[in-house]
């Protein structure tokens, strides 16, 4: 069969598979569960009714707990399993875990992310913002500065190993130092430091994000309430610190907290650029190293993942929320 | 305490002129309103005092200092916005106290003003509240109170009443008059399109017009004499009739034949050289009396009516289609005069009359 026809008739099945479901469903229930005649006329047009928004939630509530509830009970029970997926052995994978030099290292490295890229994209995303808001090249300047958005994590990992390449032709940290007369060095072998040259990666990609949403918020912001600002004598950064910034204070919220969720999910960027090496593991590329190895290891550390982004989700969530009211 | 003197001042965006010869002095103690149609100027020359626009030419002082180049928050100057401005994220108190704590005064001098101004306005119980607790009214409240506690010597309101809701605007009207009344020192400049404000707060009107001055005057004057059609038609609800005549007779009184047929003496001089002056006559509404006689100024069949029961106001069919109608207002009830031909005439002292569209009483 031609792949044009295929798809059209996936197309045919699946939306005629929806109206069929939600057609013959009430139907079934309208006319032969809950029938409106007979004795119990009534009744049985309340029942129905009562049992109607089922019909319509249960592809959604479906689909939700076979994709979303289904695995998350799952990979918890497959971590308490060991390598081979035959033995159990309780909680041993994550008393291992915690044991682990290297995943020691990874939590910390990944408190570091969580701490220094929202933060940082998060204030250079407003500065910009903030900057550009009333300047004629500031829509291209703000193109510029969202385009990292558009690039993949692995693609940007790839241009940033230009940039710190060990070899001054290449890289324009290592230009620099010769120009300067030092040593060439591996800025991604520095330990410490090099978790930061990396963070700053995300950075760049992120910034956009934050300034995109963040002008928007800014110019949501009532101009008389900055004119009055003016008109009682505030100057500049007081304009900005005093009435800007407290008004807009949700939206930063929100944008801090998606961005931690991301950052709790990066693993592409250590994965491309050290693969963990140089003391630079995060808790997601230190999974990487378990996965398809010790699967019940993996999943141990996914769920400890899981732990530590579920109260920013839920900050985020409720704060979204607010903003929206 | 503050003198205002506006001196050819000129307001252009890029080629475009919207305000120019502004010529305007404003004594301490006033409260000058300024009206106009939309997009007249009005606030901009508001926003150009509060040092919000930059005045493209001429000069603004204040108190003797030119302020052009002196930023808002040095010119003495408050001001109270049309959406209040409040800002949201502050309580009632900080909202009041954010001028004094930028000017870095004493805690004590802070809570004294605020305290002050609450009184003032019976604030003191919502001090502690958000701007999102408040009502309309408690807002605009709140509004005034910023604009108290920086004890200025300017305030600036900018149709402070737009906002509320037609009682609450009667209530915040008279509250604002009070608060002129008991701060008689002050100079207010204030803005809105809305003639009943206008007539019952201002000590002087300013009308505004096509870029400039069109008159400046008491809320009286204005209404008695105007200095040309547009003044005399935008002050006064509804506007006045104006119906094409000639001059017939001149003297001390003048005697006005007008082209529907009707005539009327005016309490207007002319001289000999007037005879045959193609003049508009002016006549308010409510100055229209229903008359048998044959000396009557205006007769027409009455097309359309309303009784309000304190007064009917009857609208004559024009006599060329597309022609504003003429309008009277008769006191009491008259409802059976609808499709009835009626006569009126006018009192000589409340006739006015315009050629070219300015008055003859200021040539």
């Amino acid at each position: 069969m031609s792949p044009v026809l295929q798809g059209i008739l996936t197309i045919i099945i699946g939306v005629g598979g929806c109206v069929g479901y939600f057609y013959g469903s009430n139907l079934l229930l309208d006319k032969v569960i809950f029938p409106a005649r007979g004795a119990n006329i009534g009744r049985n047009i309340n029942r129905a009714n009562q049992v109607r928004p089922w019909l319509f939630l249960f592809p959604a509530v479906f689909a939700l707990g076979v994709y979303l509830a289904y695995p998350v009970v799952g990979s918890f029970y497959r971590s308490l399993f060991d390598r081979s997926g035959a033995n159990f052995i309780g909680l041993g994978n994550y008393v291992d875990l915690f044991n682990e030099g290297t995943f020691r290292v990874a939590v910390f490295n990944n408190l570091l992310w969580v701490l220094v890229v929202p933060a940082l994209a998060t204030f250079f995303g407003l500065l910009i913002a903030q900057l550009t808001d009333r300047l004629r090249w500031g829509n291209i300047a703000k193109s510029l500065i969202f385009m990292p958005m558009a690039i993949s994590f692995v693609g940007a990992s790839l241009i940033w190993r230009f940039v710190y390449s060990a070899n001054p032709d290449i890289g324009i940290i290592n230009a620099l130092r010769d120009a300067m007369g030092l040593a060439v060095l591996d800025p991604l072998q520095v330990q410490f430091w090099n978790n930061f040259f990396l963070m700053f990666i995300l950075v760049w990609i992120q910034t956009g994000f934050a300034m995109v949403i963040l002008s928007a918020a800014l110019r949501g912001i009532p101009e008389e309430t900055i004119e009055a600002a003016i008109i009682d004598g505030a100057n500049p950064f007081q304009v900005f610190f005093k009435i800007k910034v407290p008004q807009i204070m949700g939206t930063i919220v929100v944008v801090w907290t998606t961005i931690t969720i991301l950052v709790l999910k990066v693993f592409d960027i250590v994965y491309t650029m050290t693969g963990g090496n140089f003391g630079t593991h995060i808790l997601p590329s230190y999974m990487m190293t378990y996965m398809f190895r010790d699967d019940g290891r993996a999943t141990a550390v996914a769920f400890v993942i899981m732990l530590l982004v579920l109260p920013v989700m839920i900050w985020n969530i409720r704060q979204a929320r607010a903003e929206m009211r | 305490m503050a003198e205002l003197r506006l001196t050819d001042v000129e307001k252009a965006y890029g080629e475009v002129r919207v305000l120019s010869d502004i010529n305007l002095d404003i004594k301490t103690g006033e409260l000058i309103v300024f009206v106009g149609p939309s997009g007249c100027g009005k606030s901009t020359l508001l926003r150009m005092i509060a040092g919000l626009e930059k005045i493209s030419a001429g000069t603004l002082e204040i108190d003797g200092v030119v302020v052009n180049d002196i930023p808002p928050s040095q010119r003495g100057i408050a001001m109270v916005f049309q959406s209040y401005a409040l800002y949201p994220h502050m309580t009632v108190r900080d909202n009041m106290s954010f001028a004094l704590k930028i000017a870095k005064k004493s805690r004590a001098e802070i809570d004294a003003a605020v305290e002050r101004a609450a009184d003032i306005l019976q604030l003191r119980p919502y001090l502690d509240r958000l701007p999102k607790a408040l009502s309309g009214g408690q807002r605009q409240r709140v509004a005034i109170g910023r604009s108290i506690v920086r004890d200025p010597k300017v305030y600036l309101f900018d149709e402070p009443l737009s906002n509320l809701d037609a009682a609450l605007r009667v209530a915040t009207r008279i509250e604002i008059a009070k608060l002129k009344e008991s701060m008689p020192n002050s100079t207010m400049v204030y803005v809105t399109h809305d003639q009943v404000e206008a007539m019952t707060l201002a000590s002087r009107i300013v009308v505004l017009a096509g870029g400039g001055i069109a008159q400046v005057g008491t809320p009286l004057e204005l209404y008695e004499r105007p200095n040309g059609e547009f003044v005399a038609q935008f002050i006064g609800s509804p506007a006045m009739n104006l119906l094409p005549g000639e001059v017939v007779q001149t003297g001390a009184q003048s005697r006005i034949k007008l082209a529907g047929g009707g005539t009327a003496l005016a309490d207007i001089p002319t001289t000999g050289a007037d005879m045959g002056l193609a003049v508009n006559l002016g006549v308010r509404p409510e100055d229209l009396v229903a008359t048998d006689g044959e000396d009557y100024l205006y007769q027409g069949e009455v097309e359309l009516l309303e009784a309000l029961g304190e007064l009917t106001v009857l609208y004559f069919k024009a006599e060329t289609p597309g022609a504003a109608p003429v309008l009277a207002k008769l006191g009491g009830i008259h409802t059976g005069l609808k499709g009835q031909r009626v006569r009126l005439k006018a009192d000589p002292s409340k006739i006015h009359l315009f050629h070219n569209k300015k008055s003859l009483l200021y040539r």
